[in-house]
């Protein structure tokens, strides 16, 4: 094939790259940028500094952190009990954690919306078994609780992955240079398997720390993430240029966030914790 | 004599329910490299690894200096293993990799550094402390496992196919690093290869094994020489392996001729096999040779041509020799008397595999 025809070969994904990706980017920096009169204006992105919009941005980051280390917390043994067993990707086990992956996010969670309610399906069970019931729909732990369910698999699946590439010998190796199993782990294993660790904590940190759909449906409205102030800026209070602002910081802290794992993770030849 | 270092006792092994090792016996003497040599899957690794303490057999025990160590995890073991395929720690640098069982071990970090730099001077890198795994060949990668298992000064190291993936140049070079670093360091090695030739030049006890038994044990020179049954003949070197007849003692017939040869004691008109080594049969012209047939094939391997005789029955003898006879020419076998090994033929086939052990 000559140069050209691999050019050519490029172009759909250039206009992808460009209708879907670019032009949005470049709008929401127009909006964000300017005021409803179309003048340069930095009020949209200093609007962050006001006491509600802070608040919103500071318990998007706890809540968003706090489930990302529940996630790896579940996440990392898991991802060892199905490497050390030999479970290939294509097997059961993996299946059915990577089942609700294949649902419809929207729908999972408004399940859970039922599970958690007053007189949802678990409390019907708890009362009915003369045991306490839970009241926590609508509150910080529903929402981490939320975040947690759905975006788990994208912390297991990148952690298994660099696990289940390492050669068994290499383990055997550290066990033969006399390192017990807890040496073998932290020496071993889990420096081996830093890159899945990061890759899986920004799958699930970014989308955690935007989400306004989990914090809606299972915070009742009440809590508002940066997430909900963004979009009721889109959609309630018809502010574009206000969202858009919002938005660019958003982006600041992702892209830090997303600079402080990758420099911690070469500082620390990988023994990121 | 020297004392038996390591000492399998009726060891058995089967994983999924096929039997991998079967009541194997065998027994490593201080100083010595012993090579455990078969196809794949003779249970010549698993052995390895029973010995590394990275398999418990089913059955048996495994003695070390005296001491039962059949349940003993692989960490406490005094033994070291170079893995195939280098199994470096790819996020450390050379010289924590070297470092890694002494750092374990508590040592001072000035005997390590000695020791880093003493087993890099000992495997020719010097040097190479702080360059990363991946920046290394094949080859140095090789060393650089071995160096990381040596120094932790253990008595026994097992090489577990460490040559398999290097290519042929490298690989002979490595053999004769090998036997230079067992007799500087005086530690026993315990070496696995499918390769015959690796075998026979590094080893001062080789064991052939198959189908979970050892087929022979000795020094190359009876391995080659002296095999004692077909499939030994056959993995080891190249063989004409044919049916064969003892007349009597030292009389053998092949295909209807008569050859001497040294062997006694199988009796009057047994059936055998016979084995003899291509570059042991002597190419003659017709009339002087025992057996007549027509050259076939030839193919100059560089250091003999490789013919092939076929003889009026029908059997294709495969000659070495540094003489050319062409295509179509007619020629006489001739083959000195201790050159013919005689075997007796298996009873069936399962007695093939078991050979020697029981």
């Amino acid at each position: 094939m000559n140069k050209k025809s691999k050019q050519l070969l490029a172009f759909p994904y250039i206009i992808w790259m460009a209708g879907f990706t670019i032009i949005p980017l470049l709008m929401v920096f127009y909006y964000g940028l300017t005021d409803r009169s179309g003048a340069f204006t930095l009020a949209n992105v200093a609007a962050i500094m006001t006491a509600d919009h802070m608040k919103a941005l500071l318990l998007s980051l706890l809540f968003s952190t706090v489930s990302t280390v529940i996630c790896l917390l579940i996440a990392y043994p898991l991802a060892m009990i199905l490497r050390n067993r030999h479970i290939g990707t294509g097997s059961f086990i993996v299946f059915i954690f990577i089942l609700p992956m294949w649902m419809n996010f929207l729908l999972r969670t408004m399940a859970w919306q039922t599970l958690l309610e007053k007189n949802g399906v678990i409390n019907s069970i708890l009362s009915m078994l003369h045991l306490p019931t839970l009241s926590i729909i609508n509150t910080p732990a529903a929402i981490i609780l939320g975040m947690v369910y759905n975006f788990l698999p994208f912390m297991v699946l990148p952690i298994y992955n660099v696990l289940a590439k390492i050669d068994d010998n290499v383990i055997n190796a550290a066990r033969d240079l006399g390192a017990d199993s807890l040496q073998t782990f932290s020496k071993i294993l889990l420096p081996l398997s830093v890159p899945g660790i990061i890759s899986g904590i920004t799958m699930v940190f970014v989308p955690a720390l935007t989400t306004f759909v989990i914090s809606n449906l299972l915070g009742g409205g009440k809590i508002l993430l940066i997430g909900n102030v963004i979009e009721q800026e889109f959609t309630k209070g018809s502010n574009w240029n206000l969202g858009a602002g919002l938005s660019i910081v958003l982006m600041i802290f992702i892209l830090i966030s997303m600079t402080l794992i990758a420099k911690y993770d070469k500082d620390g030849e990988g023994a990121a914790f | 004599m020297n004392q038996p270092l390591i000492d399998l006792v009726n060891i058995s092994k089967s994983f999924d329910g096929e039997l991998v090792l079967d009541d194997l016996n065998l027994s490593v003497k201080e100083n010595s490299f012993v090579t455990l040599l078969g196809p794949s899957g003779c249970g010549k690794t698993t052995t390895l690894r029973i010995i590394g303490g990275f398999i418990t057999p089913d059955q048996g025990k495994v003695i070390f200096n005296g001491e039962d160590i059949t349940r003993m995890p692989p960490n406490k073991r005094q033994l070291n293993t170079v893995f195939q395929k280098y199994a470096l720690f790819t996020h450390m640098s050379i010289a924590e990799n070297i470092a890694f069982g002494l750092k374990i071990k508590g040592k001072s970090k000035d005997y390590i550094n000695d020791k880093i730099k003493y087993a890099l001077k000992l495997v020719n890198l010097d040097g190479y402390e702080n360059r990363s795994v991946d920046s290394l060949s094949g080859g140095q990668q090789q060393r650089i496992a071995i160096a990381r298992a040596i120094v932790n000064e253990p008595k026994l190291l097992l090489l577990d196919e460490p040559l398999g993936a290097l290519d042929l140049k490298l690989r002979q070079d490595m053999q004769y690093e090998l036997i230079r670093l067992k007799n500087e360091l005086g530690i026993t090695f315990v070496y696995v290869t499918h390769d015959q030739e690796e075998a026979l030049t590094m080893s001062d006890t080789i064991v052939v094994m198959n189908q979970g038994y050892i087929q022979q044990m000795g020094t190359p020179e009876q391995i080659y020489n002296e095999p004692e049954n077909a499939f030994v003949a056959d993995f080891i070197g190249e063989s004409n392996i044919v049916n064969g007849i003892m007349l009597r003692d030292e009389l053998v017939e092949i295909f209807g001729a008569k050859f001497a040869c040294v062997d006694k004691g199988f009796g009057t008109n047994t059936p055998v096999d016979v084995v003899i080594r291509p570059e042991d049969i002597d190419l003659v012209e017709p009339e002087q040779g025992t057996l007549q047939g027509v050259v076939t094939h030839l193919i100059f391997k560089g250091v003999h041509y490789e013919m092939e005789v076929t003889t009026p029955d029908g059997y294709e003898w495969l000659v070495h020799s540094t003489d050319m006879f062409p295509v179509g020419r007619k020629v006489g076998i001739h083959v000195d008397p201790f050159d013919i090994q005689i075997m007796n033929k298996p009873a069936s086939e399962d007695e093939e595999a078991v050979g020697v052990n029981e």
